[in-house]
């Protein structure tokens, strides 16, 4: 049913008013309600996108040079960069690995505190997300510290069980850095997840109980099926969290910036080549390239994903 | 349109100055002091006018300094702002360079950022104000610092000539005398790793500025910069006689591998993990701040050296700047005068700063007195004595900032790897060609 049909059927068959001043007027009307919040992202989101998709056209010399405009040569100069595929082929292996793990532990949170078998079903709930709770750089520098092999956490397991574990070594340092994610976003995920649980209908459960349904049964026929959306935007939230990864690295490069180089992440890469070596049209050009490459990654998925509900 | 604009208005500022110049010459100068140009006398009189200016510092004598300074002349009103230490600072400061205001109108910038700020043009030139004539009141290693191309882009406020602080009781404990010469140095690693593996001579994660120090007093000059022209050299003479002696230390692991300036660090100096270290006169203050458990233990020498001789670097130190952004340059000028040059060193001195001002580097009550923390050793004798051993030639890079954040990419593989250093500076240096080529310098 189109708008213009739905006006006139509620006005009970009368004489349709002219559509064209209608449609106007409403127009205007839906404009005021949108419109600070445009105004506010156009000039907080779409400018600065527009102006680094400007200044990537350009290249200038930090000394004595000249601004030049330079085509598309910083985006081929991009495609051909070492650092910036070193960087990114890290964040995909974290995504592959740290993203599955992540949201398996959330499931699994979740399932628990909605199976109604669980005591203190507040207390977890609380408990596992108070991690999210905490202030991202507060939380990278108390793990950084924990991560520590001469008098950190890490140095009184490695007395106790004899073993030589260096977290922030260059061989444990992702990991290390997917723990620290994993722990922080275990509990927001859990509660997309959770909630998403609780808008089943209880008659659905109380029909397959009467069928013979066991909780196993339940969770595999009923719930997870209902979870699909929900891990589909988990899915495309932890995509564009981790394509931007940037805290964890930034705040651990402090205690080892050998094995975090300034290109550890796209995100690193692009923050240190402009505050670190002025190099801003460079910049703003891995910037956006790298917002692409996670818009086509997370489209893929979502496309996949929303194909997979239509079966 | 920000860089475009940003370089316009530079240059209109320019213009302006020059203008302003011009009429000063031509008797019809305004007092209002805008614009940049001036002489002393214009000082004096930005003083007696007043005024508001922004200081951007981390230093933590300013807070006593401005006080002072605003007691003397209570027309001005100094606005204290620490925006960081280090990097954020000029994170922040070339933001607001490159945004064409904002910024402040002093700035703390230490001397190895000095040419990256001054030969953009981005630093008022201060011996148009007859600053130059100041020239025999600092130490020379110091007063080079502040010097780019031709200009003179601040006035020097503390100097980190290098010396040796090391733990007494470790070295009682292995009865190893304080080493003079780095073949010493080396032996005593060897000595100190084979009786307690817990402990080690010193510790070196790879740091830029540490690096640059140690390559600086082995008699090294591996950057030259003259206008356009840069030369990387970290090849040369210097460079191969620090690479000597500092591989055996990374080769057979005799360094301890923690990072300065964190926790971790702090510790380890005050338990006797750390053995010794090569810092700038700046440290004691540090010690005394953040390394408690070391009261007592720790003293000073003089650095070792290749042969025998003395011989120093300077480790850190910064100088006060007048940003060209400035729209009171005369004003601000004369905070750095008065700062650096006058009463404001006596408020430095009492919190702790190591003075670059001859002299009070030869003021007995400065050189003789006695610090509780080393044991009552008169530490500044060790360290006065070393503001006068800097070796002379050195200069740093005009980028020195972007290349300091590159060092752990490149130098920071050997140290993880413990391998010859000398791979990792050959992938410093093809880095910093490559980057200053780009960045319109002339590099061989």
């Amino acid at each position: 049913m189109t708008r213009s049909e739905r006006i006139r059927e509620t006005r009970g068959g009368g004489r349709p008013p002219a559509p064209g001043r209608r449609w106007s007027r409403s127009d205007t009307k839906g404009w005021i309600f949108v419109g600070p919040f445009l105004a506010v992202f156009a000039l907080t989101f779409l400018s600065p996108i527009a102006y680094a998709a400007y200044l990537s056209l350009f290249r200038a010399q930090a000394f004595f040079g000249t601004t030049q405009f330079v085509g598309l040569d910083n985006y081929v100069d991009v495609f051909t960069d070492d650092k910036f595929w070193d960087g990114s082929l890290r964040v995909l292996l974290f995504f592959v690995v740290q993203v599955p793990i992540m949201l398996g532990l959330a499931l699994v949170a979740a399932l628990a505190i909605d199976s109604a078998r669980l005591y203190g079903t507040s207390f977890f709930r609380l408990f596992i997300f108070l991690p999210y709770a905490v202030p991202g750089v507060v939380a990278v520098l108390m793990w950084g510290f924990m991560y520590g092999t001469n008098f950190g956490l890490a140095a009184d397991l490695n007395d106790l069980f004899g073993t030589s574990i260096a977290p922030l070594s260059s061989n444990w340092m992702l990991a290390s850095i997917a723990n620290i994610v994993t722990w922080e976003f275990v509990g927001y995920n859990m509660l997309i997840f959770y909630s998403a649980l609780r808008t089943v209908p209880g008659e659905i459960y109380e029909a397959a109980a009467l069928d013979g349904a066991g909780a196993m049964r339940t969770v595999l026929s009923i719930k997870i099926p209902a979870l699909r959306g929900a891990i589909l935007i988990a899915t495309i939230f932890s995509i564009i969290g981790t394509f931007q990864l940037f805290n964890e690295p930034n705040i651990l490069r402090t205690l080892e910036p050998n094995v975090i180089t300034t290109y550890y992440t796209p995100n690193l890469y692009a923050y240190n080549l402009s505050f670190g070596g002025q190099q801003y049209n460079y910049s703003a050009t891995v910037a956006i390239v790298m917002g692409l490459l996670t818009a086509v990654i997370a489209y893929a998925v979502q496309l996949r994903g929303s194909r997979e509900a239509m079966k | 349109m920000l860089i475009i604009n940003g370089r316009r208005s530079r240059r209109i500022a320019l213009v302006a100055a020059a203008l302003t110049a011009a009429s000063v010459l031509a008797g019809c100068g305004s007092d209002d002091g805008g614009g940049g140009g001036g002489t002393a006398a214009d000082l004096d009189a930005a003083l007696e006018e007043g005024g508001t200016i922004t200081y951007w510092t981390w230093t933590p004598s300013a807070e006593a300094q401005v006080a002072a300074f605003e007691d003397q002349y209570p027309k001005v009103e100094v606005k204290l702002v620490n925006a960081g230490t280090g990097n954020d600072h000029y994170t922040k400061l070339q933001n607001a360079i490159k945004a064409g205001s904002g910024g402040p109108d002093v700035a703390q910038v230490e001397y190895k950022a000095l040419p990256q700020f001054a030969l953009p043009g981005d630093l008022v030139d201060l011996s148009q104000y007859g600053f130059d004539e100041f020239e025999s009141d600092y130490t020379p290693s110091t007063w080079a610092s502040v010097q780019a191309g031709e200009g003179l882009y601040g006035l020097p406020q503390d100097s980190g000539p290098m010396a040796l602080f090391y733990n007494q009781q470790i070295f009682d404990e292995h009865k190893l005398e304080v080493p003079t010469t780095w073949d010493e140095y080396v032996e005593a690693a060897r000595t100190i790793k084979k009786e307690d593996p817990s402990q080690c001579i010193t510790n070196d994660s790879g740091d830029a500025g540490f690096t640059t120090s140690m390559i600086w007093q082995a008699g090294g000059t591996p950057f030259q910069a003259d206008g356009e022209n840069v030369t990387i050299d970290l090849q040369d003479e210097g460079t191969q006689k620090w690479t000597g002696v500092w591989n055996q230390l990374i080769e057979d692991e005799l360094v301890c591998t923690i990072p300065g300036w964190t926790e971790e660090w702090y510790k380890a100096l005050g338990d006797g993990t750390i053995a010794s270290i090569g810092l700038g006169a700046w440290a004691p203050g540090v010690f005394e701040q953040s390394v408690p458990d070391g009261a007592g233990k720790w003293r000073v020498a003089p650095m070792p050296t290749y042969d025998g001789q003395p011989a120093t670097a300077e480790n850190g130190g910064s100088t006060q700047s007048v940003l060209e952004q400035s729209k009171n340059p005369a004003l601000a000028a004369a905070f750095v005068r008065w700062l650096n040059h006058d009463e404001g060193v006596e408020p430095f001195l009492e919190s702790g700063g190591f003075p670059a001002t001859v002299a009070d580097l030869q003021d007995p009550a400065f050189v003789d007195k006695k610090s509780d923390y080393f044991g009552g050793q008169q530490v500044n004798q060790v360290l006065t004595e070393a503001a006068t051993q800097v070796v002379e030639g050195w200069q740093y890079l005009p980028y020195q900032l972007y290349a300091d954040t590159i060092y752990g990419d490149t130098v920071g593989k050997s140290y993880q790897t413990h391998t010859a250093l000398e791979d990792g500076l050959a992938a410093w240096q093809e880095a910093l060609v490559k980057y200053g080529d780009e960045q319109g310098f002339s590099v061989n």
